[in-house]
């Protein structure tokens, strides 16, 4: 009888505390240490209020967060955040009536919004064709240039700043050295995707895709050809080693030492200077001098956290305070410090230049640099349909480039005939 | 003869209701709906769908890589279902011989069998690391540069492995207890008539073992084409690249990594009608063969 009278007021107990507060749940795929950043952010939050409390889930791998973050959607339990990648944009952003508009939900939440606060780079990837903000820029990375200080010393030689400098000296010179000189982690995301951007080449019809869904893709032109044809060259001299499609397959010989140079995302900075014991700095992507004399900025990648719509007004009061909260400065320069992906706002990069943090890390600063470089027509980013598909179409011809299975013209034929007719069957989804 | 009967009618149809029900809830009523979704394409969250009638199954059609992964698919089920059938049998015939330590033997052979497929996936990785797998290096010993994730036929070499590994302890098991229920007569009666092993083997113990071989055939079909899932994935790392992959996975792909529901649903149709023609080919035509005693 004791022990159910105890039971009993816990109980109420449970519900009254329960009530105070609005609870709502956000779905992240940030596995490991970044989990842990993101875990660290909630239980601040938490502690930084007592009206609403935020639960954060791992769901697993970008594919998985989305795919998961659906089929919640479908049976009526989505989240009330979730954390959708790039390729994805164009799913969650596409489908009306999924998402609430970041910049619609902070302004019924008496939020102040102005999106001139962020970073050039960051503005218009999430957005839609009118320049309104969709989600919110969360992990934002760019591809950047990471190089091993003990490899290019012993080469005597400098990072490149072009292509045409890699392959005319940084590259024979670090072989003549003794190392691999260069890897890369995700070809659809740093030699296609901000291959564009960086060349201001127009990467798809439509305006990139975000003025309509009847998008084909401009990926078959002679820049990019010629850039794989001679990534191909750069393989067969011994100055370039594919080791796969995964990430951390192509990451782990320049962690070992084994490869000199190692394009990967700003975002991995953090994991890099817990691993590597050699000194390492970061320059931006390189850009082919032939291409462009004027090089443009990048966009971002990772992703951005989306309100999903179907919640109470409290529930998104909630959601825009935490968001209010994750964009501050002091919040934002402790994601950047942590992990080394950008801050999003003008204002959190003002604070880490003045806390010295890149005078002790100048490599942490390349990204944000590199997004703030002048924009182009072609630099915002892009928005296309089934593009998870699209990427691994790409992906695939691509090894099969590496591996000469194919030659240059053939994948790029079919990378552009397999992906219009991806985005046909997709523009046949938005009805 | 008396029959033995219900003698009220609904008896027996409550006692079938929940099996009845489980089939229905987890094959027809999925199946259906993915007859149906394979006529629409639509959006992922539901808002949008338009009907294209056939469209999805003539893009299948169309497609030069289905092709390339239905083609996969099919030497990667013939190769692993033959290899991991003749080298359990063999593993099995031996087994039978053998009397001293026979016990521990055999355990150590079906130990496998309770390993996962997507840890066996792992184990392959494991091993076929580009830098530091063992198998790798010993590929190198020979001097085959190895590999995995890169190479199109050697990451399918390690796939094969891996799904042969895993499946012989299955078949052995049943090939063993197969050898076993072999009447001792008619092995005595046989080593009358023939001095030759090899001989008595494929005409007297072969025939005798038939129905366990049939039955196999037909698992391990089915084991390769689907089961090898886990194994695919994991060996995947999460990227298909230029891999190798088996259509029941791309169904996995298309549906739930990019999320194009209709030509996913459109190939598990053509997987389901595939199944179907394999199902009553093996019936009609290979049991006929076959004589149970």
């Amino acid at each position: 009888m004791k022990l159910l009278k105890i039971a009993a007021t816990g109980l109420v107990f449970a519900a009254t505390s329960a009530s105070a507060q609005t609870e709502i749940t956000w779905w992240h795929a940030m596995g490991g240490q970044l989990g842990e950043t993101v875990n660290q952010i909630a239980e601040d939050f938490n502690a930084s209020q007592s009206d609403y409390k935020i639960t954060p889930v791992f769901k697993g791998s970008y594919e998985e967060t989305l795919t998961a973050g659906i089929a919640a959607f479908r049976a009526g339990e989505q989240p009330n955040i979730m954390q959708v990648f790039d390729a994805g944009a164009a799913t969650v952003i596409g489908a009306k009536g999924a998402v609430i508009p970041v910049q619609d939900l902070l302004a019924a939440n008496d939020v102040a919004f102005d999106i001139n606060d962020y970073i050039p780079g960051v503005r218009y990837f999430y957005a839609d064709a009118d320049g309104k903000m969709i989600g919110m820029p969360f992990n934002s990375s760019t591809p950047i240039l990471y190089y091993n200080e003990d490899a290019l010393a012993k080469a005597g030689v400098t990072a490149p700043k072009t292509w045409e400098e890699f392959a005319s000296t940084t590259g024979p010179a670090l072989k003549e050295a003794g190392y691999i000189p260069l890897s890369q982690s995700h070809l659809p995301w740093i030699f296609t995707e901000n291959f564009h951007s960086r060349h201001d080449l127009p990467f798809a019809s439509n305006n990139n895709g975000y003025d309509g869904a009847d998008t084909e893709i401009l990926v078959n032109n002679d820049a990019i050809k010629a850039h794989f044809s001679a990534l191909k060259d750069w393989k067969d001299q011994g100055l370039f080693e594919w080791y796969g499609t995964g990430w951390g397959d192509n990451a782990k010989p320049f962690e070992e030492g084994k490869v000199a140079m190692w394009l990967g995302s700003s975002g991995s900075f953090g994991g890099l200077v817990q691993k590597v014991d050699f000194p390492f700095s970061a320059t931006m992507l390189p850009y082919w001098e032939g291409v462009t004399a004027e090089p443009k900025q990048t966009f971002i990648g990772g992703a951005a956290l989306f309100a999903m719509s179907g919640k109470s007004d409290e529930e998104n009061k909630a959601t825009a305070e935490f968001f209010s909260f994750l964009t501050s400065p002091e919040v934002q320069y402790g994601w950047h410090k942590e992990t080394g992906y950008v801050p999003i706002t003008e204002a959190a990069y003002e604070v880490a230049k003045e806390d010295g943090h890149y005078n002790e890390f100048p490599a942490a600063e390349v990204g944000i640099q590199q997004l703030s470089l002048p924009a182009g027509d072609n630099t915002k980013g892009y928005r296309m349909g089934f593009y998870v598909q699209i990427r691994d179409v790409m992906n695939r011809e691509y090894g099969r480039i590496l591996t000469g299975e194919t030659d240059v013209e053939t994948a790029f034929a079919n990378i552009e005939a397999e992906s219009n007719k991806l985005l046909e069957r997709f523009a046949k989804t938005q009805n | 003869m008396k029959r033995a009967g219900f003698t009220n009618p609904w008896l027996p149809i409550l006692l079938l209701v929940p099996q009845l029900s489980i089939i229905v809830v987890f094959f027809y009523w999925p199946a259906a709906w993915a007859i149906q979704s394979s006529f629409y394409l639509q959006d992922p969250f539901g808002f949008g769908s338009t009907f294209v009638g056939a469209e999805n199954y003539t893009d299948i059609a169309q497609s030069i890589e289905y092709r390339k992964v239905a083609w996969f698919t099919v030497y990667f089920t013939a190769i692993v279902t033959f290899l991991s059938l003749s080298i359990a049998l063999l593993l099995a015939v031996k087994a039978d011989n053998v009397l001293r330590g026979a016990k521990t033997y055999r355990t150590l052979l079906m130990w496998v069998y309770a390993i996962a497929p997507p840890v066996a996936g792992f184990l392959g990785i494991m091993f076929f690391d580009q830098s530091h797998g063992p198998l790798t290096r010993f590929f190198g010993f020979f001097g085959w540069d190895f590999k995995l994730g890169v190479d199109y036929f050697d990451t399918a070499t390690a796939m094969i492995i891996v799904a042969v590994w895993k499946q012989i302890p299955v078949n052995f098991i049943f090939f063993l207890s197969g050898l076993q229920s072999i009447p001792r007569s008619v092995r005595e009666a046989a080593l009358i008539d023939n001095n030759s092993g090899f001989r008595r083997f494929w005409d007297v113990t072969f025939p005798l073992l038939a129905p366990t071989a049939f039955f196999l055939l037909i698992i391990n079909i089915t084991y390769a084409m689907f089961d090898t899932f886990g194994i695919i994935d994991t060996m995947m790392k999460g990227e298909p690249g230029a891999n190798p992959m088996t259509l029941v996975y791309k169904v996995y792909l298309d549906g739930f990594r990019g999320n194009d529901l209709g030509g996913s649903s459109a190939q598990s149709v053509v997987l389901m009608v595939l199944v179907l023609v394999l199902t009553i080919f093996q019936f009609r035509l290979i049991e006929r063969r076959i004589h149970y005693t």
